[in-house]
């Protein structure tokens, strides 16, 4: 791989939608400390929600994540600062690696909505209402389609659409292709040496 | 917009550009990493066959996973031997400095960057991991990253970021007997939520805020992020300047502290700043406070009822109730009495050498209660020494305290240091998410590191202001 490698525009997203209700869901909760003593993020999916999906003897309890109508979802509809805690992008990745390409939610936490804008999952914002709304309508039609459009800042379902709102940056990035940032702040190693020249702790004056 | 602030003033200083991508492009000047969340960064650096831009500007430890008991080579779990050798790998191929448990320097990430000097007013520092507001305390723009983050900035010694606005907490008057910065913080998060920060940087300023020395104001800058706000920071001034000239760093280079002090001194924010948002706090009126469910946000000072759930604002109702559930508390009883199993004083946001002090004293004569396991685990191997060397190791042993070696250990519970069951700790760490201390069975009770000895004594939540007196035979 390269610098010139293609990243792919994030314009829509359609899929299933599972609903995971609750506000101040943290990270801790997404994804256990414990699944985090390995040196890649292969094969995280599986214990995304782990403590909340399995009981002490590893048997199932109820959660989504365990029923069979939400398991090909792609989508996931969530409350109120979502992803909330530790800065670790373990959770987007067992999130992805569980197969979710989009969150809609009432509102994220900032270091969460990052880490998935660098994988470039989009998570867009929606009235709680509207929020609730999408949960209950997933819980009945488990199986029916949910379009997101980053680009246009709705969400399709049902017969209904709603508005949603993706963070300016966040937008861009996702539509125009630019999220992965490596490439892009290569690009600009003149200016970054300026910069640091101008800055006394760094070699300037 | 804000401006005039610490924060614009920094951020001015180390913007290279604006990204197609309308975000912006901005220099780091310091790269502090450890073994949890850097290998993947080091993986997709090697796929994309790209070196490591500025060793210089990067540090490394090892927290996370280090045993806090038997250290030896292999460790005992092959999980954390695996993850220690790997960054020993990545840091010595890269040319990374590493402070590792052989080298006297190691410790937790945010307790060893203030140590060695590194952590200075005016820079940019970031860590893949979200108690990087620690840094703040200095007058630094510090915030927690991923690793895809980690990723850019060991390529480009940049980051990519969207400006935030900032909110003044102005912490007035004089804080009282048995209360600490981390009734501060607590009680800050309690009032404007665990999402009140979200989209902000903190400035925390006053009278309260001043009169605290650099380890109080690293322990609020530590939980910005508990109350949303990715940073947090305090204006540097003369605490800041003389607990800087005490580090080796500049100990070795007092020409090097003559020469960025003025720098230090203009980021300061602007007297005629503006913020969008200020927010004034009563300090003299605080109690310790602790909490009493399973998010930062549900505090309660010691001498107050547990709240309603009704009483809460809708959106936090249902969280209050689950969590009053899972802590098996009921409202309108207080937290004192409350039974412990487990006293950990330790982690990032307690555990540096005046929080192992104020302990002590309160430990000093008296015995950890029969029920109680209790441990001490020192911020860094710094922190560590100097305990030892002033007596305060053989304080805590003669008390019943486990005395161990520095690392993040049950504060996230990701060594062997874990909450067993059902356990009920009394912990002076910065979580109490469910399971967060290695059982999802676990009960956590955040507190000030005082308030922590005073429960081991007691086996119990205690008031530490009405803990009996020690009685000498």
């Amino acid at each position: 791989m390269s610098g010139t490698e293609e990243i792919p525009e994030v314009t829509d997203v359609s899929g299933t939608g599972v609903p995971i209700r609750g506000n101040d869901i943290d990270t801790d909760q997404i994804i256990p400390a414990r699944f985090m003593k390995v040196v890649t993020f292969d094969g995280l999916g599986e214990f995304a929600f782990f403590d909340l999906r399995f009981d002490e003897d590893d048997e199932p309890k109820d959660h989504p994540l365990n029923e069979d109508r939400y398991q090909d979802a792609s989508i996931m509809v969530v409350n109120n600062n979502f992803g909330c805690g530790s800065s670790r992008e373990h959770a987007p990745q067992a999130l992805m690696r569980w197969g979710i390409d989009a969150l809609i939610g009432e509102s994220f936490a900032e270091i969460f909505a990052g880490n998935c804008l660098a994988l470039g999952i989009p998570t867009v914002t929606a009235e709680p209402e509207d929020v609730r709304d999408l949960q209950n309508w997933i819980k009945e039609y488990p199986d029916e389609e949910i379009d997101v459009d980053v680009a246009e800042e709705t969400v399709h379902f049902d017969d209904r659409t709603i508005n949603v709102t993706v963070n300016e940056g966040q937008r861009k990035a996702l539509v125009e292709g630019i999220w992965d940032t490596t490439a892009l702040m290569k690009s600009n190693r003149r200016a970054i040496a300026d910069t640091a020249a101008d800055l006394p702790y760094a070699g300037g004056d | 917009m804000s401006e005039g602030t610490l924060y614009d003033n920094v951020w001015d200083r180390h913007k290279v550009t604006t990204l197609p991508n309308g975000q912006d492009q901005l220099f780091v000047g310091l790269h502090l990493i450890h073994e949890v969340t850097s290998p993947q960064a080091f993986g997709m650096l090697r796929e994309r066959d790209i070196e490591v831009a500025r060793p210089d500007l990067t540090l490394a430890t090892v927290d996370h996973i280090v045993p806090t008991a038997d250290q030896s080579r292999p460790y005992g779990d092959d999980a954390a031997e695996e993850m220690m050798s790997e960054l020993e790998e990545n840091v010595r191929e890269a040319g990374i400095e590493f402070l590792d448990p052989t080298s006297g320097d190691q410790g937790i990430v945010h307790v060893v960057g203030p140590e060695q000097g590194l952590t200075q007013p005016g820079k940019t520092i970031v860590c893949g991991d979200s108690h990087t507001s620690t840094h703040g305390a200095f007058g630094a723009l510090a915030f927690g990253i991923g690793t895809s983050q980690i990723r850019d900035v060991l390529a480009t010694q940049t980051i990519a970021m969207d400006k935030q606005q900032v909110r003044k907490i102005e912490v007035t008057g004089e804080l009282g007997e048995g209360v600490e910065a981390k009734d501060v913080i607590l009680e800050i998060i309690r009032r404007l939520g665990t999402d009140g920060g979200v989209g902000y940087v903190y400035e925390y300023a006053g009278e309260a805020i001043e009169s605290l020395g650099m380890e109080g104001r690293m322990s609020i800058c530590n939980m910005s992020i508990e109350g949303g706000a990715r940073a947090g920071y305090v204006n540097p001034d003369e605490t800041t300047y003389e607990w800087l000239a005490e580090t080796d760093y500049f100990q070795e280079n007092p020409e090097e502290f003559d020469r960025l002090k003025p720098y230090w001194e203009s980021i300061r924010s602007d007297a005629d700043a503006e913020y969008d948002d200020v927010v004034t706090i009563d300090g003299s009126s605080l109690e310790p406070v602790v909490t009493w469910g399973t998010t930062p946000g549900q505090g309660v000072g010691i001498t107050d009822p547990i709240p309603e759930p009704e009483a809460l604002p809708e959106e936090k109702q249902d969280t209050a109730r689950r969590a009053q559930e899972h802590m098996r508390v009921s409202p309108g009883d207080t937290m004192d009495g409350y039974e412990i199993d487990v006293a950990f004083l330790g982690s990032c946001t307690n555990a540096r050498l005046p929080d192992l002090r104020r302990a002590a004293q309160i430990v000093e004569g008296r015995e950890v209660h029969d029920d109680v396991r209790a441990m001490v685990v020192p911020g860094s191997q710094r922190v560590q020494h100097a305990a030892e060397a002033e007596g305060l190791k053989d304080v805590f042993e003669a008390a019943g305290f486990d005395w161990r070696n520095a690392g993040c250990s049950m504060c996230l519970g990701m060594n062997e240091d874990q909450l067993e069951g059902d356990e009920a700790c009394a912990s002076s760490s910065n979580r109490n998410f469910i399971g967060r201390q290695g059982s999802k069975d676990g009960r956590t009770i955040l507190m000030n590191p005082q308030m922590v000895a005073a429960a081991a004594i007691e086996g119990e939540v205690t008031d530490v202001r009405e803990l009996p007196e020690v009685v000498t035979v």
